[in-house]
């Protein structure tokens, strides 16, 4: 997502007497955005969000969203921001690494154009097929297994399951550090030459160019791409699905099973199940938003 | 400095290339451990109607998902910079929506809110397909409207749409003739970025059971040991094609949309 520059509008010259005001129905032209997006997006969230503060029998209640804290949900969630913030954290420091080598460690320009193509089609090369992908990498009868296993690694004998939290780790950070690489690259190209000769010019190491200049100019991009990887994990269901066969207590398979009506019989634990999950995705919006513009400041 | 590089650059960048090579050479190889014929997993994947059928009816979908969002997003985009430039906040807010709600809230939204009266989309195939290609849609707002809102930066619309007018165009000519020509590269990008969501989309095309690619290649894998292999390299290479697409027709663009949600 890189930063749009939003050029000041060019104000017409003000008339040379006060027109008399006109209502506007130039709001008109957007009838057909704003009636899809309520028919596709903001009913069906409604929906959800009436539905999570209703009982069975239709009548208010606040019991949903305290059911929330019984049986696996709060195990679900805790799974769900874990696996997110691990393979956020991890992404984002392997993504930054790997940007900052291309980019500012001096490897040859080719292979900073393939790094580019590459995170582009990893990053979106998700689901279904990513979770296969592993499962013949690392499943118990697979190349990689077997042959860490000649090395003397026996990794499903030393506890080691692809079908675990762990695996699961494994398998979104494939798709995460290409996206941090996509995210970071601008703003570690924003890094101006001047800023570097500026300190080195008043007796500054690399060291504290990099702790007292580049890090703190960094750390709101840097702070709010990992929030979006959390975001972009959090919300991930069929990768996790195919891995784990639904078995893994996490959120959005949580919401899988009520989706098809199985389980409790309480569709309104349902909604609210979905509702915890919007608050935390708005919540790492909100955040991420903020340090995006704050980064704005200095990358232009 | 430059050209060589140190020890440790050269040391991440082979780590990153090894995460994402081993996967696919595992796959592949993997893929024609089937004796004695080393290629009979992908002749039985193109042998099979339910392979081609899936995938077209993927694309069908992708197609139609670029060409609704196109005609909602473009003449969205170009009046809120020409007439209603008040409203840009809360149509901005709008399309950064679907970061907030992953696609199986939406999913979940969409089956309860249109299985019932008044209007059951569920219950029929086209109902459902309407479904799908709506969220898919939704899904598609962030991305569409940012690279067509950044390529509108990017030509002076005011001008363009007066010297339009005053060689007496309507509306729908500036928008067909004028707009989208001169926005070519965001609208292919984002076109390019769909078509690789939409056809690789497992999470809603299987709560609407819809006969798509995603579906298709889920249950394979639970079924079969060989064919989900080759699928799934299939898979990645199209993801790739339409990946190399957006870079190669992106050259020299401002902006090259290439970040979707969470799947």
């Amino acid at each position: 997502m890189a930063s749009a520059m939003t050029p000041v509008s060019v104000r017409d010259a003000p008339p040379a007497r006060p027109a008399r005001r006109r209502p506007s129905w130039s709001w008109l032209g957007l009838v057909p955005f704003f009636l899809f997006s309520i028919a596709f997006m903001f009913l069906p969230i409604m929906f959800l969000v009436v539905g999570s503060f209703q009982d069975s029998e239709g009548q208010l209640t606040l019991e949903n969203y305290a059911d929330l804290s019984t049986g696996v949900i709060p195990n679900a969630f805790a799974n769900s921001i874990e696996i997110s913030a691990v393979t956020a954290i991890g992404g984002g420091l392997l993504g930054f690494l790997l940007a900052y080598s291309v980019i500012l460690g001096g490897l040859p320009r080719f292979l900073r154009t393939a790094l580019m193509t590459f995170s582009g089609v990893a990053s979106n090369f998700a689901g279904v097929p990513l979770a296969l992908a592993f499962i013949f990498t690392l499943g118990q009868a697979a190349i990689l297994t077997a042959w860490l296993k000649t090395l003397g690694v026996d990794l499903y004998g030393s506890g080691f399951s692809l079908y675990t939290k762990i695996g699961l780790e494994l398998v979104y950070m494939y798709f995460q550090f290409p996206l941090m690489v996509l995210i970071i690259a601008p703003a570690l190209d924003g890094l101006r030459r001047e800023w570097r000769e500026a300190a080195e010019n008043v007796g500054a190491s690399s060291g504290q160019y990099w702790r007292h200049v580049a890090i703190p100019i960094l750390m709101p991009s840097l702070m709010g791409a990992v929030i979006l990887l959390f975001g972009n994990a959090f919300g991930a269901q069929a990768t996790a699905f195919q891995l784990t066969g639904g078995t893994l207590n996490i959120v959005t398979l949580v919401i899988s099973s009520q989706i098809r009506g199985d389980v409790q019989h309480n569709p309104g634990l349902g909604y609210a199940i979905a509702m915890g999950m919007v608050v935390i995705m708005a919540i790492s919006i909100a955040l991420y938003s903020v340090l995006q513009r704050r980064a704005e400041r200095w990358l232009r | 400095m430059r050209g060589r590089g140190s020890l440790w650059a050269w040391m991440i960048f082979g780590l990153g290339a090894a995460y994402f090579i081993v996967p696919l050479i595992a796959t592949f190889e993997f893929s024609i451990r089937t004796k004695p014929d080393m290629f009979l997993a992908y002749r039985q994947v193109l042998a099979d109607p339910k392979f081609g059928d899936g995938l077209w009816y993927s694309f069908i979908v992708g197609v139609l998902t670029i060409v609704v969002s196109l005609l909602i997003i473009v003449p969205t985009a170009y009046w809120v910079r020409l007439k209603v430039p008040r409203l840009r906040p809360i149509v901005e807010f709008v399309t950064l929506m679907p970061f907030v709600i992953p696609p199986i809230i939406l999913v979940f939204g969409l089956i309860r809110i249109y299985s019932r009266q008044p209007l059951v989309l569920t219950a029929t195939d086209i109902g459902s397909n309407v479904l799908l290609v709506a969220a898919y849609v939704v899904l598609s707002f962030p991305y569409m409207y940012r690279a067509v809102d950044t390529g509108l930066a990017a030509i002076d619309v005011r001008t363009l749409t007066e010297a339009a007018q005053s060689l007496g165009a309507g509306w729908a000519r500036i928008i067909l003739r004028l707009i989208f020509p001169n926005l070519r590269t965001a609208l292919i990008s984002g076109a390019f970025l769909t078509l690789a969501i939409v056809v690789g989309e497992y999470t809603i095309a299987n709560f609407l059971a819809r006969p798509a690619f995603g579906p298709y290649l889920s249950l394979l894998g639970q079924n079969q040991p060989f064919q989900p292999a080759a699928v799934s390299l299939i898979s990645f290479g199209l993801t790739w094609l339409a990946m190399g697409m957006i870079t190669f027709l992106g050259r020299g663009a401002r902006t090259r949309v290439q970040v979707a949600g969470a799947r």
